[in-house]
């Protein structure tokens, strides 16, 4: 990719075109529904009258185009409509959620990538040592990361669930070991200052804990490919001719070259977090955007569930936007 | 390939006559109160053996995890097949196109990219309500642009080739052309990314059965079956770990079985799409 702000200004123009195909394809798809967008949009609660309103205040009546100018002109205004469940405006309803997702979000994608990277040098290197032990470590580690990617999140939850609590009380594990697995923070609320502090750092363990879990696997498979590529390079045979310590030929030569395309990895990986905290945040009752649009469709609470669907792909769209931005500035080769 | 392949025929095999075997009705339920919740190799008071214990309506969980098999596997092979379909239309379309055409679909696969795979299902289920037809239809829909790019990509390098200007020097006509000639060469990618796309339609359909938008119960999938285990994780835990093992053990053949495939057509193009290997 060629430097510059014109390149820079046409990835931003290129991610809100996208955007702009999202929000055209949740009106496409109302409109696709079976039945009458008023009468999916209606309240349970609604009679034929409120129908009929609901139709003018739509203006269902208008011509396809001029509702699909309103709906965009809303959306764009970043007006998404009200709650039927709640009667809140659903702007506030999901600016309330989207701090929690993107707490356990972002702790699980920064300590998936940490651990998926460690993981996968360690195999990486293990492999490359090329002695039975180390095949034999790496092939294991593969086995393990396999299974892990394997594994739907919530089902892994729900083991952490039985391990963390009845099953800590059960064989006598410490008292630090029996956590939380329901929502931010102790019920009773009564808790101040630093207890507060630690009763939160608990309850994100668990949580945290499976997402990381989930996306250190994905993560450890494609690092150690990359490293083994590196260290395959002839830059790796020269640094290690000239007598460099390992440690030095793996940080500063090996992990400096497979580094740029796990960066990469990392916006690619954000789908995947979020998909995993939908049913993270469902098992656990964490308060975030996940659970906010499962309850929505659960209620028949439309304008939340579609006002989510364009929050979701802007996130995944900034995510791609801000990896293309990186790479350059992280690896020479592509300035 | 071979281990795969075999472990895959055995759970076809064993969810086509396993519930036959099993004691009692997979999905009637009974009478509930003397055999339910019992635990793995225990057996009921009427001495029945239940290998995997019972769920909470004395249920043989064998029996049910099998039968959950025929769907979960129905509709994860389904939709992915279905997908894979459309994609491979639809890319060697637009390849073969070019022009708007081809900047169309692209930025419809591109739209459709930047939203999660599993809040477009969630979204979808929500507005045309659940059911194993829904669930199937959704996959395909929201499955197929991984293998419509790949298909695109081969087609563009394709079509240009020498074979293809012979062949229609010879009068063969467009349609001719795209199906016989040139397709035929990008099949090989999309048929290792539809595999290697199996493990993970039943990896999201489940998901969709256990929040309770994919298939219904008593219909049982192996989603819906750890749903119902979820409230006695606690007291009963192997009424959701069963299931999940099924689940595990299947997506780790699939995933395999893709790999194999995927190394066998070595040099057909890399269609994991591995970022390591982006741009390089």
């Amino acid at each position: 990719m060629p430097g510059g702000l014109p390149a820079l200004a046409r990835r931003v123009v290129g991610a809100l075109a996208l955007l702009w195909l999202v929000v055209t394809l949740t009106f496409v798809l109302v409109r696709l529904a079976p039945g009458d967008a008023a009468a999916l949009l209606l309240p349970p609660t609604g009679d034929a009258a409120d129908l009929a309103r609901l139709r003018a205040t739509l203006g269902l009546d208008a011509p396809m185009p001029a509702q699909y100018a309103r709906w965009l002109a809303a959306t764009l205004r970043g007006d998404l409509g009200a709650s039927f469940a709640q009667g809140r405006p659903v702007r506030a309803l999901l600016a309330e959620a989207l701090p929690a997702t993107l707490l356990l979000g972002g702790l699980s994608l920064a300590l998936s990538f940490a651990l998926g990277v460690l993981i996968g040098a360690v195999q990486a290197i293990a492999h490359a040592r090329g002695d039975r032990r180390g095949r034999r470590a790496d092939a294991a580690i593969t086995t393990l990361t396999t299974v892990l990617y394997a594994a739907p999140s919530f089902w892994l939850a729900l083991g952490a669930i039985a391990l963390f609590t009845a099953g800590a009380a059960r064989w006598g594990l410490p008292a630090w070991l029996r956590l939380p697995a329901f929502g931010v923070e102790d019920p009773a609320g009564e808790l101040r200052g630093w207890s507060a502090v630690v009763d939160r750092a608990r309850h994100l363990v668990l949580p945290v804990t499976v997402l990381a879990a989930v996306g250190a696997a994905g993560i450890a498979r494609y690092a150690r490919a990359a490293l083994l590529d590196a260290l395959g390079g002839d830059f790796v045979r020269t640094a290690r001719a000239k007598g460099l310590a390992p440690r030095a030929v793996y940080l500063r030569h090996a992990l400096r070259v497979a580094l740029p395309p796990l960066v990469v990895l990392l916006a690619l990986a954000l789908p995947g977090v979020v998909a995993g905290s939908v049913f993270v945040e469902h098992v656990f009752a964490w308060p975030g955007m996940g659970r906010a649009m499962v309850q929505a469709i659960a209620a028949r609470d439309y304008p939340v569930v579609l006002g989510a669907t364009v929050l979701y792909a802007a996130l995944t769209l900034a995510a791609n936007l801000a990896a293309d931005l990186a790479l350059p500035w992280l690896d020479p080769r592509r300035r | 390939m071979r281990g795969p392949l075999l472990a895959l025929a055995l759970l076809a095999l064993a969810a086509a006559v396993g519930p036959l075997l099993a004691p009692g009705d997979p999905v009637a339920i009974g009478d509930v109160l003397a055999v339910r919740l019992v635990p793995p190799l225990g057996r009921a008071p009427d001495g029945t053996l239940h290998l995997l214990g019972t769920d909470r309506f004395g249920r043989d969980l064998l029996a049910r995890t099998l039968v959950a098999a025929r769907l979960s596997l129905l509709v994860g092979v389904l939709g992915s097949a279905l997908s894979g379909a459309i994609g491979a239309a639809l890319g060697a379309w637009a390849g073969w196109r070019g022009g708007a055409t081809d900047a169309a679909l692209m930025a419809l696969a591109d739209a459709l990219l930047a939203v999660p795979r599993i809040v477009l299902l969630l979204v979808v289920a929500a507005l045309w309500g659940p059911g194993v037809g829904t669930t199937v239809a959704v996959l395909a829909a929201t499955g197929w642009m991984g293998v419509a790019r790949l298909v695109r990509a081969e087609v563009l390098g394709v079509r240009r080739r020498d074979f293809v200007d012979a062949a229609r020097a010879l009068g063969a006509g467009e349609g001719r052309l795209l199906v016989r000639h040139v397709l035929p060469n990008a099949l090989g990618a999309a048929l290792v990314a539809t595999s290697l796309g199996v493990g993970n339609a039943i990896l999201l359909e489940s998901g969709l059965s256990f929040l309770g938008l994919g298939i219904q119960p008593p219909a049982p999938s192996w989603g819906n079956l750890i749903a119902g285990g979820r409230e006695l994780i606690v007291t009963a835990p192997w009424v959701a770990l069963v299931p999940g093992l099924a689940l595990v053990a299947t997506v780790l053949a699939c995933t395999r079985l893709g790999d194999a495939l995927r190394d066998r057509l070595a040099g057909v193009a890399s269609p994991a799409a591995e970022p390591s290997g982006d741009g390089r």
